[in-house]
């Protein structure tokens, strides 16, 4: 049973936002020393099975330097950038005209989804797309439909341009066969003996991306009934 | 043929590069863990099957202790936003063009290694997808040094610049996917098993599935991060339950497994960088909240998409 102390590391690690490599490896050795752990062993035991866990995690960790060779790809698309990859999309975005808070969310959710899946998980993000662009424009496109919005709505508007992108890459990104948390599961598996390719765990994302693409248009469909239902009656009384 | 070891090298020497230029900017206070940092990581790299696995353990060791005390941002030279929008206006959609190359080479790289007989002469099929990942980086880069006509350094230099931006969280899932090898040789799925065992049914394909999902989740949220959130559980309950003893397909478990952790993050403040920082930079008045108007925006996709991966899971990841 004590061996479960290294899970509890983890938790409680995370949970006091302690530095994640730090909780890792104090995990590991709380687990490594666990595992040695008798009413009688002493110091000398525990000190072998300390050096023991770290040459264990030293291997574990030679082996699985695929998960982080991806990052070479930072070479690439910092590159693009240099040369205005985000400020193209940027105008990209903007010349979306759609009529409703819905349907512009739902266009940027898909480019999101649809991008992230190609491994541009950088065409995005809170600061660089939804501050400065998604949420004017839905606001924008609110004003125009229904004039000054109420405070309640305004927020509510921004708050589902922020969540469109998050949802966009998370149930995109996985996709991806070189995205972090796919070599994640390579490596966690490899440890556990068990070999599959980066193909094998991407093709079986696109069930759930296409789950989170159908619950989310839904979503943003409730959103402009939910608007309508909220504002039309405001516009009349206002004009 | 191309194998893995050609791509640690590639991996090593941009590492190594990232962590001389680090040493040589003098804007960054911090220069010397961010060389220190980097060039460990190099050291891993290039050299990680010379140096014994104690020897990779004390390097382990030295990589957290530099993470701990903080890496710097460094200021490596780069264009400006009106240099940058120019070259927008100028090039045209055609800028997304190079980064679709690192997938389609990826994608056509794995094909040809694994379905033609030639294949297997140029790229080793059993790793190929993550051969052929950083073959489809050289291709872009080659096309873009071309076409660009960036300074030479400057792959280099906007590679670190993103890299900085990631710091030392780039090891974090490397470093969780080796803390399941201890995990493992521990025995912690067998003894989590005896103790679910104990108190929870586990025996049928559908509980053990719900369990192993509504686990990613719950441990996410309270975590904020799935990725820690996957080691756990899956040595916990995906491996010995969903896939030992009900026989689940490992790669579809886990991979639904992954996503269903994701729904966890859609529902916590603890995943700051996608709930917290969006509420602030959106000037939510409910940003300090807990669950502020971001995560209530999320929270009716993310329980009916954790029930919709619950299903998939069950009827997919059972082949036989």
């Amino acid at each position: 049973m004590l061996v479960l102390l290294g899970i509890g590391v983890v938790v409680l690690g995370f949970v006091l936002r302690a530095n994640p490599l730090l909780v890792v490896m104090a995990a590991a050795l709380t687990t490594g020393l666990a595992a040695a752990w008798t009413p009688e062993a002493d110091v000398q035991t525990l000190a072998n099975a300390g050096i023991a866990t770290i040459a264990a995690f030293g291997k574990a960790f030679n082996d699985s330097r695929y998960v982080s060779v991806v990052w070479v790809v930072l070479a690439a698309i910092g590159l693009l950038e240099r040369a205005g990859l985000q400020e193209r999309a940027r105008i990209a975005i903007a010349k979306v005209r759609a009529a409703t808070v819905g349907r512009l969310l739902w266009v940027y959710f898909i480019i999101r989804q649809a991008a992230a899946a190609l491994g541009l998980t950088s065409l995005g993000g809170h600061a660089q797309m939804v501050r400065p662009l998604v949420a004017p424009m839905a606001e924008g496109a609110a004003e125009t439909k229904f004039g000054v919005l109420p405070d309640r709505e305004r927020y509510l508007i921004r708050s589902h341009a922020a969540a469109a992108d998050n949802i966009g890459l998370f149930f995109g990104e996985d996709i991806f066969i070189a995205i972090a948390s796919i070599l994640l599961i390579k490596g966690f598996l490899e440890q556990n003996g068990i070999m599959v390719e980066p193909l094998q765990l991407s093709i079986w994302a696109i069930p759930t991306a296409i789950a989170a693409l159908l619950i989310h248009s839904l979503r943003l469909w409730l959103l402009d009934r939910h608007l309508k239902r909220v504002l039309a009656t405001g516009k009349v009384a206002q004009s | 043929m191309i194998t893995l070891a050609h791509a640690y090298i590639v991996g090593g020497l941009f590492f190594g590069s990232v962590a001389l230029l680090s040493l040589l900017d003098r804007a960054n206070a911090r220069r010397f863990i961010n060389f220190a940092f980097w060039g460990l990581l190099a050291t891993s790299f290039l050299a990680g099957q010379y140096l014994g696995d104690l020897g990779n353990g004390v390097l382990v060791l030295g990589l957290v202790a530099l993470a701990a005390i903080g890496l710097g941002q460094g200021k490596p030279p780069t264009t400006g936003a009106e240099e940058r929008r120019a070259s927008a206006e100028q090039r045209g959609n055609l800028l997304f063009l190079p980064a679709l190359i690192i997938p389609a080479v990826a994608l056509a790289g794995t094909l040809i290694a694994k379905e033609t007989d030639w294949g297997p002469l140029f790229i080793d099929p059993a790793q190929a997808t993550l051969v052929s990942l950083v073959l489809g980086v050289l291709i872009a880069l080659g096309v873009m040094l071309i076409w660009l006509r960036p300074p030479l350094l400057a792959p280099m230099q906007e590679g670190r610049r993103l890299l900085d931006s990631v710091g030392w969280a780039a090891i974090l899932p490397q470093m969780l996917a080796s803390l399941g090898a201890v995990f493992l040789a521990a025995g912690v799925g067998e003894q989590v098993g005896a103790l679910f065992s104990q108190y929870i049914p586990l025996d049928t394909r559908t509980m053990a599935v719900a369990a192993y999902c509504i686990g990613m989740a719950l441990f996410t949220i309270i975590m904020g991060n799935a990725f820690a959130a996957f080691p756990v559980m899956t040595a916990a309950v995906g491996l010995p339950f969903v896939v030992h003893a009900l026989g689940g397909d490992p790669a579809r478990v886990c991979a639904i497994g992954m996503l269903a952790g994701f729904c966890g993050t859609l529902m916590t403040p603890m995943a700051a960088n996608f709930n917290v920082v969006p509420a602030n930079l959106l000037e939510l008045p409910d940003r300090k909240a807990a669950l502020n108007g971001v995560i209530r925006a999320q929270i009716p996709t993310a329980i009916p998409l954790l029930l919709a991966n619950i299903i998939l899971m069950r009827f997919l990841a059972f082949p036989s």
